[in-house]
């Protein structure tokens, strides 16, 4: 009898040591909240200096930066009232009300607690919140520039919309699973600039490592959702999208060596460059973000992501036959409906139709990029720079003429990628 | 050996990565963009909407089989509010949801005002369906109504010639039989909706099934005559509020 009661205990106290290990590393690093978390006071204004008119242009400036209104605003809502559905592998996320609005929103919420979800991803009450939530990369926003954004967020108009419940599955809807999540993947940060890169530089790695959580995509992510680093040469294949985010430091897969500098904030600006155009999410971060940053902000995250040391240049392919009748009938298609537009060498026009040829969305490894714009088309998104965008229709070819034509065009002008089969065209149609 | 081996391919590597680092990043296109002179693209609007014109039809004006709809010739302030409708949810289409999600309300305008402005031969209307009390059925509603059941007829709103009325209510001839259905459905689950009053969903709520069936058949077999174009709106008021027709869109 007694034995079996000191090992129960062994086990409890183990247990029991583990769980206040676990708690400890949610909890380290955090600031007391000046003992105003749980109080129902909204008081947050009086715990701030007042606004300037300043710091709610930064405030609005930071939004944009961060794309907030993307995640925070469901389709045809109300801005920054939440609502949307942020699909992940684990299931779907809604984000949250924004808005000052007392019951449904942050009306509740003062400086630090908002401090405290961006800088730790702990919410006013407590709750540890989901990763989807990119807290992970708004660690390095300052406090002084969380300041300003949440000032901003208060001059909001009040939406009354509650919350809605996330669809997580078991046992990601628990806050043990993102207390483990944590655990492996997250410590609070803070944004230390490199003395030996520019001021530029720095600046640019702050708002794409930070706010931009450019990384949330084009960073791989393991089978837990753990994200690597922005140079690690993954990029990510969009959880129940038919997009592949491509690594930005892999010039084969469309990323940003060899590019110009100029090219770079050019399409970031305006959707649209003379070899690039952004369709899919990224059209989407154009219009929400980038188009609204100052050309000072864009140079510097273009500088930055240029100098990140490169992705070694991929094994070329193996040697794979590329069936004749394919590559002829891949010849005709184009010549029948891309060539009018691309060019009949793949030269396109620029700023209008993306050039084909040496295009990386063309040839990179994965084809599915290539796959969605032959068959769903679209249109890059309405700027300033560009608001009046030339669209691309989709060509529902099938399959298999969809493959002969992506094998033709991976392979012409010099290309050298494998060849695309109808079977990879069903898998990711 | 296995170590002189990796050893030898790691220098191997080391030698040729530069290089084909040199082809990867130089662009292997730079070379056909400084020879091939760019394509001239026409400056149009008709050219900058290819993907509206790729499933509603050459110039927008999809035939009278299948399900999409003419485009082309509605009035300018209804395909304007479509827009929207579709851009932000009111109105549920996935392809036209992606097209348009990051479109200006600017741009669509420029975009309905191009359709608009067509003024485009229709096609003879597809054969009717043989069934005369359907038919007759329909021809009532459109032409009558049903005023114990609070349904007015169609051509109190949509112009006597059914052309449609400036600025916003939209013809309803020349338009596929299915695409009729689809949308007085849509209206009935509340999947189709227009900025409040609106007054289609209520209308469409009081049809039975078969009086949707009828009148989409009696519609869809009408010949549409030339000239048929969107009248001035009807004298007197309306038989019931309808917001996307009084209130203006920005």
């Amino acid at each position: 009898m007694r034995r079996p009661v000191r090992w129960l205990a062994g086990v409890l106290a183990g247990l029991g040591a583990l769980l206040a290990l676990l708690l400890w590393l949610q909890l380290r690093d955090e600031a007391p909240s000046n003992g105003q978390n749980g109080s129902p006071t909204p008081g947050p204004i009086a715990a701030m200096p007042a606004s300037t008119a300043e710091q709610l242009a930064r405030g609005a400036y930071l939004a944009r930066a961060g794309n907030c209104a993307a995640c925070h605003t469901a389709r045809g809502g109300a801005p920054y009232a939440g609502g949307r559905a942020i699909d992940t592998p684990f299931g779907a996320v809604f984000a949250g009300n924004l808005t000052p609005d007392a019951a449904t929103g942050l009306g509740a919420w003062n400086a630090d607690d908002f401090w405290r979800a961006l800088h730790h991803g702990r919410s006013r009450d407590g709750r540890l919140l989901t990763p989807a939530f990119p807290y992970p990369n708004f660690t390095l926003v300052t406090r002084d520039d969380a300041d300003a954004l949440w000032a901003w967020l208060r001059t909001l108009p009040p939406v009354a919309q509650p919350n809605r419940p996330h669809a997580l599955r078991w046992p990601f809807n628990t806050q043990m699973a993102q207390a483990l999540w944590r655990t492996l993947y997250f410590r609070p940060g803070s944004f230390e600039p490199d003395p030996a890169l520019s001021a530029t530089v720095n600046r640019g790695a702050y708002l794409v490592n930070g706010l931009g959580h450019c990384g949330a995509c084009h960073a791989s992510r393991n089978p837990l959702g753990g994200s690597g680093a922005l140079d690690d040469a993954g990029g990510s294949a969009l959880p129940n999208q038919p997009w592949i985010a491509p690594s930005l430091t892999d010039a084969a897969a469309g990323g940003v060596p060899g590019r110009s500098a100029d090219e770079l904030v050019r399409l970031l600006k305006t959707g649209v460059s003379a070899r690039a155009t952004v369709m899919g999410p990224m059209a989407e971060v154009v219009a929400g973000s980038t188009q609204h940053l100052s050309e000072p902000d864009l140079h510097a995250m273009v500088a930055y992501l240029l100098q990140l040391p490169h992705a070694p240049a991929p094994t070329p392919p193996a040697r794979t036959q590329r069936p004749p009748e394919a590559m002829a009938r891949g010849e005709q298609l184009y010549a029948d409906h891309c060539a009018d537009c691309h060019g009949a060498q793949g030269q396109g026009a620029p700023g209008i139709y993306p050039p084909l040829a040496g295009n990386p969305t063309v040839t990179m490894a994965d084809a599915r990029n290539l796959v969605r714009a032959i068959t769903r088309g679209g249109f890059p998104p309405a700027t300033a720079g560009n608001p009046r965008p030339y669209g691309m229709p989709g060509f529902d070819l099938p399959h298999a003429d969809l493959a002969a034509l992506a094998t033709w065009l991976r392979a012409a002008w010099g290309h050298d990628a494998t060849p695309v089969m109808p079977v990879d065209v069903l898998l990711v149609r | 050996m296995k170590r002189l081996i990796s050893a030898l391919a790691r220098r191997l590597a080391l030698v040729l990565a530069p290089a084909l680092c040199m082809t990867g990043t130089a662009w292997a296109g730079d070379t056909v963009l400084a020879a091939a002179t760019p394509v001239v693209v026409p400056d149009t609007l008709a050219q900058r909407l290819q993907p509206c014109t790729a499933c509603h039809g050459a110039e927008g004006r999809a035939s009278r089989e299948g399900y999409l709809p003419r485009i082309a010739g509605k009035p300018a302030a209804y395909l304007h509010q479509q827009l929207l409708n579709f851009r932000d949810g009111r109105r549920s289409n996935a392809t036209m949801a992606e097209l348009l999600a990051h479109q200006s309300d600017a741009y669509l305008r420029e975009t309905a005002g191009h359709f608009a402005s067509l003024d485009l031969p229709h096609n003879a209307p597809p054969a009717a369906p043989a069934n005369p009390a359907l038919m007759a059925r329909g021809q009532t509603l459109a032409l009558q109504g049903d005023a114990a059941r609070r349904i007015p007829a169609c051509v109190e709103c949509h112009g006597q010639a059914l052309a449609g009325t400036l600025p916003a209510v939209p013809g309803l001839l020349g338009l596929p039989r299915d695409y009729l259905i689809g949308q007085l459905g849509a209206w009935q689950t509340g999947s189709r909706r227009a900025i409040a009053p609106d007054c289609m969903a209520q209308i469409a709520r009081r049809l039975a099934p078969e009086d949707a069936s009828a009148v989409a058949a009696w519609l869809s077999a009408r010949p549409v005559p030339p000239g048929h174009r969107a009248g001035p709106p009807p004298p007197g008021p309306a038989p019931l509020p309808c917001g996307s027709v009084s209130v203006p869109r920005p």
